[in-house]
C-alpha cells in the first residue's frame, strides 16, 4: 500500500553526520546473531593460526592401539583424545583442529585472488567498455556455462591433486563472479557525477577505475566476497571428499569425513565431528555474511 | 514470444556452446601425462606400434586441427573409446546416464513440492515460529555439505534405524527388464509394486541429500517473491474488490509469485549436476557421476572430458530454458 | 443526519514503526452523504489515503486502527467479521489506486480480473455455468461500454500491459463499479496520468456518479480538481482534519490558513490580486507531537493561543476549521 510505505518512509531520519562505512559497521554490530558468528570466524580462524599450540596432539601421529577410539564420554574413551580417534588412531580434534588451517587458507586464498582478477577484469569491461567488455563479458558467459563443482573435478583430474592446484581449479571460476558485480557497479557509476567530474578534469582512465570508481563500489563486492567464502570451503571439502583435494596425511576436513565413511557401523564419530567443523564454520560465514549484507544494503532489509 | 527472437536468442547459444567446447577440449591438450602411454600401461609394444596409436588417435596433427576433429566428432557423439570399458565412450555414458536422470528428476521433485508451499506458507505467515524455522532451515540447508548430510542420513536411516537401505539402486533379489531404463517406472511397468517399493526406499535418500540445498535455495527465493508480490498494489486491489482471501493468495499473489521461482528452478537444476557426483558417490548410485568420479582415478581421461563437456552443454540448455521459461510465464516481459 | 452513507467518527490509525508510534490518522471525523462527492485533500502523509484505507479495512500491518467507529449505512465496520467485510467491500464499497498499472494483476487478462469481482460479489448472476459465463462476459462488455473502452468484447481477453495508460485507468475504474456499489473512494485517481487524460477521467467518475446514483470519495492533492468535482471538501493535514465545507464556500473564503495557502499555491485559483507562493516548511514528523496546533510552524498567523491542542470550531453555513481564529473572542 503506498500510503503506508509513504508513512513509514516519512518516519524520522537518523542524522547523517557518520561516513555510511562506519554507520553500515554500526548497523552491523547491533545485530547480535550476526556479530556472535563473525566471533565464531574469528575463533575458527584463531585457531587455524594457533593450531600447533591449541592442537593437543601431532595430527600426523598414529597410534594403533587407539584405533577407532570412541569420545571422551563414550565407554572407551578418555579426555587425552575429546573427540576420539580415527582409523590409525590419530587424534580427531587435533586433525580438525588443523584441518582448519586447509579450509580457511584455501578459502581465504581463493577468494583474494578471484577478487582481484575479477575487480580488474570488472572494472575493465564496465569501465572501458567496447572489445574489452565484449571479450570478457563473452568468456564470462563461457565459464558459467560450466557446472562450477564438475568444472572444479575436470580441472582437478587433469592437474592433479595437490594445494595449489586446488587454488587454481577454484580460482579458474571463481573470478567471474565479482566480475560480474564488479562489471554492473561500474557500469552504474561511470555515469555518475564524481566520475565524469574526474573525467572533465582530465584525470586518467586507471585513476578513475582505481581511485574514483573502486572505493564506491568496495561495499557490495567485500559482502559477495564474504558470502563465496562460505561456497569455496563447501567446494574444498568436496573435493578432498572425493579423492581430489590436499593429500594424506595433511588433514583436511572434507578427506577426515571420507576416511571415516568405511566405518560408519561401529565408529560414527570419525565422520561426523570433521562434518560439524565444515557446517559451523561455513554456516557462522553464512549468517555474518547475510549480517553484513542488510547492514550495507538497505535494499535488502526483510 | 515471437519466432524470431526465440531464433536469435538460439543463436546466442552457439558462441557459448563453442566456447565451452573450447574450454574442454584445452582441458585434454593441457592434461600432463601422454595418452598412448595411459593406454599403453604395462604392455609391451613396439616403437611402430606406438606411432600408429598415435597416428590413429590424431595426435601427430596439429592443435587447430585436432580441435576441428574433437568438435566434429563430438557432434557426432563419437568420444572415442573407453579403454578401462573397452567400449566407446558414448554407449558407457549412455548406460549410467539414466539412474543420474531418474536421481535428478526425483530430487527436483522433492524440491518443489517441500520449498514452494513452505516459502508461500513463511511469506503468508510472516514472522511466525514457522517462518523462523523456515528461515534457519534453509540456512542450514545452503551450509550442509552434501557429502557429510549424506553419511548422517546413512548413519541415522540405514544403520541406527535399520529403515532404507544403504546403497544401490535396487535390491539384488530383484530383476527387472528395463523398459525405460528408469527403475521406478519399469517396476510398475513390469507388474512389480514390491519392486517399486524397493526402488523408491533406494532412491529417496540420495534424492534428500541431492535436493537439500535447491529445496534451500528456492525457499528462499519462494518466500522473498511472495513477500514483494503480497506488497503490491494489485494485491491491495484485489483485497478492494472483496475477493476470498484464497483467491487472492494463489490466483493473484502466487501467480506472479512463481514467476522467479520457476526460473531459479531450472538453473539450480542445473546445480545438481554437479551434486550428483558427491551423492552418487555417497550413496553408490550406478549413474554418470559415480562413474566420472571412478573414472579420474583410472585415469580414464576421454570419459571424464566427454562427461564434462555433456555436463557444461546440459547446464547451458537449462539456463536457456530458465530464460524462455521466465518469458513465456510472465506476459510483461517481451523478449 | 439520515442521509449520511459513511460515517467516520474519531478515526485514530497508526503505524508502529522502529523509530516510535506514528500517528498517521489522529481522531478523524468524516461524513459522507448519499449521491454526493467528496473531495478530500492534503499533501502526502496528511493521512488522507490512511483514512480512507482503514474504511475500507485494508490497513496492513505495522498499522492498526486504534480507535474510532466507522458506519456505512449504520452498520459498524469495525465490529464486522473479515467475512462479512469481504462482502461489503467491492459490493457496496469499492476503491480505485491512484496507478492502475500497478493496481491491475500483470499476469491476469483483464476479463479474469473483472469478472472475479462479479462472482464474488453478484448473487443475481445464473447458476448453469455456462449461462453464467456468458452473463459475465456480457456484463463485463458492457462495463468497458460504459467506460468509453471500444470492441469490448476482445479486449477482455487482453493483459493489461496491453493497454495505454488512460485505458488502463478506465478499466480499473470499471472493475471497481462492476458491482454497482454505493461508495466508490478514488484514490489519487488522475495522479499517474497525463494533464489531457485527467480531464477525461474525472469526467468519466463524475457522469458514472450520476448514472448510478453512488457517491465518491475523491482523495487527491490537488485542491482544483475539487473545486470542479466535489458537493463538499475535506481538508487534512498531518493526521486530522482541519477544515470542512461546502466546496464553493470553502474555495471562496478558505477559513484555515491551511486552506488559504493550499489556495494561494494553485494559480487558476488563487485570489485576484493575490501572489502565487507556495506554502513554506515542511509537515511535521507525525510521532511525538508536542499539544498545539499542527500548523504552527507554518502558519503566518500563529499568535499565543495556539500553542495548545486546538478543536474543529463551527464556522456557520455546514462548515467547521480547526483554527482558533474562527472563533473570535478565543483570541485574546
Amino acid at each position: 500500500m503506498s500510503a503506508t510505505e509513504e508513512i513509514i518512509a516519512a518516519g524520522p531520519a537518523e542524522p547523517a553526520r557518520e561516513t555510511p562505512f562506519r554507520r553500515n559497521m554500526r548497523a552491523f554490530a547491533a545485530n547480535p546473531l550476526a556479530l556472535g558468528s563473525a566471533v565464531v570466524v574469528g575463533l575458527f580462524i584463531l585457531m587455524a593460526i594457533f593450531a600447533p599450540l591449541v592442537a593437543p596432539h601431532d595430527p600426523a601421529d598414529t597410534d594403533l592401539l587407539r584405533r577407532l577410539q570412541p569420545p571422551a564420554w563414550l565407554p572407551g574413551g578418555d579426555w587425552a583424545h575429546p573427540l576420539g580417534c580415527d582409523a590409525l588412531g590419530r587424534d580427531i580434534l587435533s586433525r580438525i583442529i588443523y584441518g582448519a588451517r586447509v579450509s580457511i587458507f584455501i578459502g581465504a586464498a581463493v577468494v583474494l585472488v578471484a577478487t582481484t582478477i575479477g575487480i580488474l577484469a570488472g572494472l575493465a569491461a564496465g569501465y572501458l567498455r567496447g572489445w574489452v567488455d565484449v571479450a570478457i563479458s563473452r568468456f564470462v558467459d563461457i565459464l558459467l556455462g560450466f557446472p562450477y563443482l564438475i568444472f572444479a573435478i575436470g580441472l582437478m583430474a587433469m592437474m592433479g591433486p595437490g594445494l595449489g592446484n586446488i587454488i587454481l581449479a577454484l580460482v579458474y571460476k571463481e573470478w567471474v563472479i565479482p566480475c560480474r558485480v564488479v562489471r554492473g557497479e561500474t557500469l552504474a557509476a561511470r555515469e555518475l557525477e564524481y566520475v565524469e567530474a574526474a573525467r572533465a578534469i582530465g584525470a586518467s582512465r586507471g585513476y578513475i577505475m582505481l581511485r574514483e570508481i573502486l572505493p564506491n563500489i568496495l561495499s557490495p563486492v567485500i559482502v559477495v566476497s564474504t558470502i563465496r567464502m562460505a561456497h569455496v570451503i563447501i567446494l574444498e571439502a568436496s573435493l578432498s571428499f572425493l579423492g581430489l583435494g590436499v593429500q594424506p596425511p595433511t588433514a583436511s576436513w572434507g578427506a577426515m569425513v571420507a576416511d571415516g565413511r568405511a566405518f560408519i557401523l561401529q565408529a560414527w564419530w570419525v565422520s561426523t565431528f570433521p562434518g560439524v567443523a565444515i557446517l559451523l564454520l561455513v554456516l557462522a560465514i553464512n549468517v555474518a555474511s547475510q549480517g553484513l549484507r542488510d547492514a550495507f544494503d538497505p535494499r535488502f532489509h526483510e | 514470444m515471437s519466432l524470431a527472437r526465440l531464433v536469435e536468442r538460439l543463436l546466442q547459444l552457439i558462441p557459448v556452446l563453442l566456447g565451452v567446447s573450447v574450454i574442454v577440449f584445452v582441458m585434454i591438450t593441457l592434461t600432463p601425462g601422454d595418452p598412448v602411454d595411459i593406454m599403453i600401461g604395462d604392455e609391451i609394444v613396439t616403437e611402430e606400434q606406438e606411432e600408429a596409436m598415435r597416428r590413429d588417435l590424431g595426435l601427430d596433427r596439429p592443435v587447430h586441427e585436432r580441435f576441428l576433429v574433437f568438435l566434429g566428432n563430438a557432434v557426432q557423439g563419437d568420444f572415442g573409446e573407453s579403454f578401462y570399458h573397452g567400449r566407446p565412450v558414448a554407449d558407457v555414458i549412455a548406460e549410467r546416464l539414466p539412474a543420474t536422470i531418474e536421481l535428478t528428476l526425483v530430487a527436483m521433485i522433492i524440491a518443489l513440492v517441500t520449498a514452494i508451499p513452505l516459502g508461500v506458507l513463511a511469506a503468508i505467515k510472516r514472522n511466525s515460529i514457522l517462518d523462523r524455522i523456515a528461515t534457519v532451515g534453509s540456512l542450514l540447508g545452503v551450509s550442509l555439505p552434501g557429502f557429510w548430510f549424506g553419511i548422517l542420513l546413512i548413519m541415522l536411516f540405514a544403520v541406527q534405524l535399520d529403515l532404507l537401505p544403504v546403497s544401490g539402486r535396487i535390491g539384488y533379489a530383484f530383476e527387472i527388464e528395463p523398459i525405460t531404463h528408469f527403475m521406478l517406472i519399469d517396476t510398475l511397468l513390469r507388474g512389480r509394486p514390491d519392486a517399486f517399493l524397493d526402488a523408491l526406499s533406494h532412491i529417496i535418500l540420495p534424492a534428500i541429500t541431492l535436493g537439500l540445498p535447491m529445496t534451500a535455495i528456492l525457499m528462499r527465493v519462494t518466500r522473498a517473491s511472495m513477500l514483494e508480490v503480497l506488497r503490491q498494489d494489485y494485491v491491495t486491489f484485489a483485497e478492494a474488490k472483496g475477493l476470498a482471501r484464497h483467491r487472492i493468495l494463489f490466483r493473484h499473489a502466487l501467480k506472479n509469485a512463481l514467476i522467479p521461482t520457476v526460473s531459479v528452478a531450472a538453473i539450480e537444476t542445473g546445480s545438481l549436476l554437479g551434486g550428483n557426483m558427491i551423492v552418487e558417490t555417497v550413496f553408490g548410485w550406478p549413474g554418470l557421476g559415480r562413474l566420472v568420479v571412478e573414472s579420474i582415478f583410472v585415469r580414464n581421461y576421454p570419459l571424464v572430458q566427454a562427461a564434462v563437456l555433456l555436463y557444461a552443454v546440459t547446464y547451458v540448455m537449462l539456463n536457456f530454458f530458465a530464460d524462455i521459461l521466465y518469458t513465456v510465464l510472465n506476459p510483461r516481459v517481451k523478449l | 443526519m439520515t442521509d449520511a452513507l459513511l460515517e467516520v467518527n474519531g478515526l485514530r490509525t497508526v503505524f508502529d514503526t522502529r523509530a516510535g508510534t506514528v500517528c498517521a490518522v489522529d481522531g478523524v471525523d468524516a461524513t459522507v452523504r448519499r449521491g454526493e462527492c467528496l473531495g478530500v485533500v492534503g499533501e502526502s502523509g496528511s493521512g488522507k489515503s490512511v483514512t480512507f484505507a482503514s474504511v475500507m479495512g485494508l490497513v496492513r500491518p505495522p498499522g492498526r486502527i486504534e480507535a474510532g467507529r466507522i458506519l456505512f449505512e449504520g452498520r459498524d465496520l469495525r465490529a464486522l467479521s473479515p467475512r462479512q467485510m469481504r462482502a461489503i467491500r467491492g459490493r457496496d464499497i469499492a476503491m480505485t489506486m491512484q496507478d492502475a498499472l500497478t493496481a491491475l494483476n500483470p499476469a491476469l487478462t483483464v476479463g479474469e480480473q473483472m469478472a472475479e469481482m462479479m462472482e464474488a460479489h453478484d448473487e443475481s448472476l445464473p447458476a448453469s455455468r455456462g449461462a453464467r459465463r456468458r452473463a459475465i462476459a456480457e456484463r463485463s462488455a458492457e462495463m468497458l461500454g460504459l467506460v468509453g473502452i471500444p470492441s469490448a468484447g476482445e479486449r477482455l481477453r487482453q493483459y493489461p500491459h496491453e493497454f495505454s495508460g488512460g485505458m488502463r485507468q478506465r478499466i480499473m475504474i470499471a472493475i471497481a463499479l462492476a458491482s454497482r456499489p454505493k461508495l466508490l473512494i478514488a484514490d489519487e485517481p488522475t495522479t499517474a496520468l497525463d494533464v489531457t487524460i485527467q480531464a477525461q477521467v474525472l469526467e468519466l467518475i463524475t457522469d458514472i456518479r450520476a448514472e448510478l446514483g453512488m457517491s465518491v470519495v475523491l482523495i487527491t492533492h490537488d485542491l482544483g480538481v475539487v473545486a470542479e468535482h466535489c458537493d463538499r471538501v475535506m481538508v487534512m493535514y498531518a493526521g486530522q482534519v482541519v477544515e470542512t465545507g461546502p466546496t464553493a464556500d470553502v474555495i471562496g473564503a478558505p477559513r484555515h490558513p491551511y486552506t488559504k495557502g493550499l489556495l494561494a499555491s494553485i494559480p487558476r485559483l488563487a485570489l485576484r490580486g493575490q501572489r502565487i507562493r507556495p506554502i513554506e516548511g515542511q509537515v511535521p514528523e507525525l510521532i511525538d507531537l508536542p499539544p498545539q496546533c499542527r500548523f504552527y510552524s507554518r502558519c503566518p498567523e500563529r499568535g499565543p493561543e495556539c500553542l495548545r491542542p486546538v478543536e474543529m470550531h463551527d464556522a456557520g453555513e455546514g462548515r467547521e476549521a480547526r483554527c482558533v481564529r474562527v472563533v473570535p473572542e478565543m483570541v485574546s
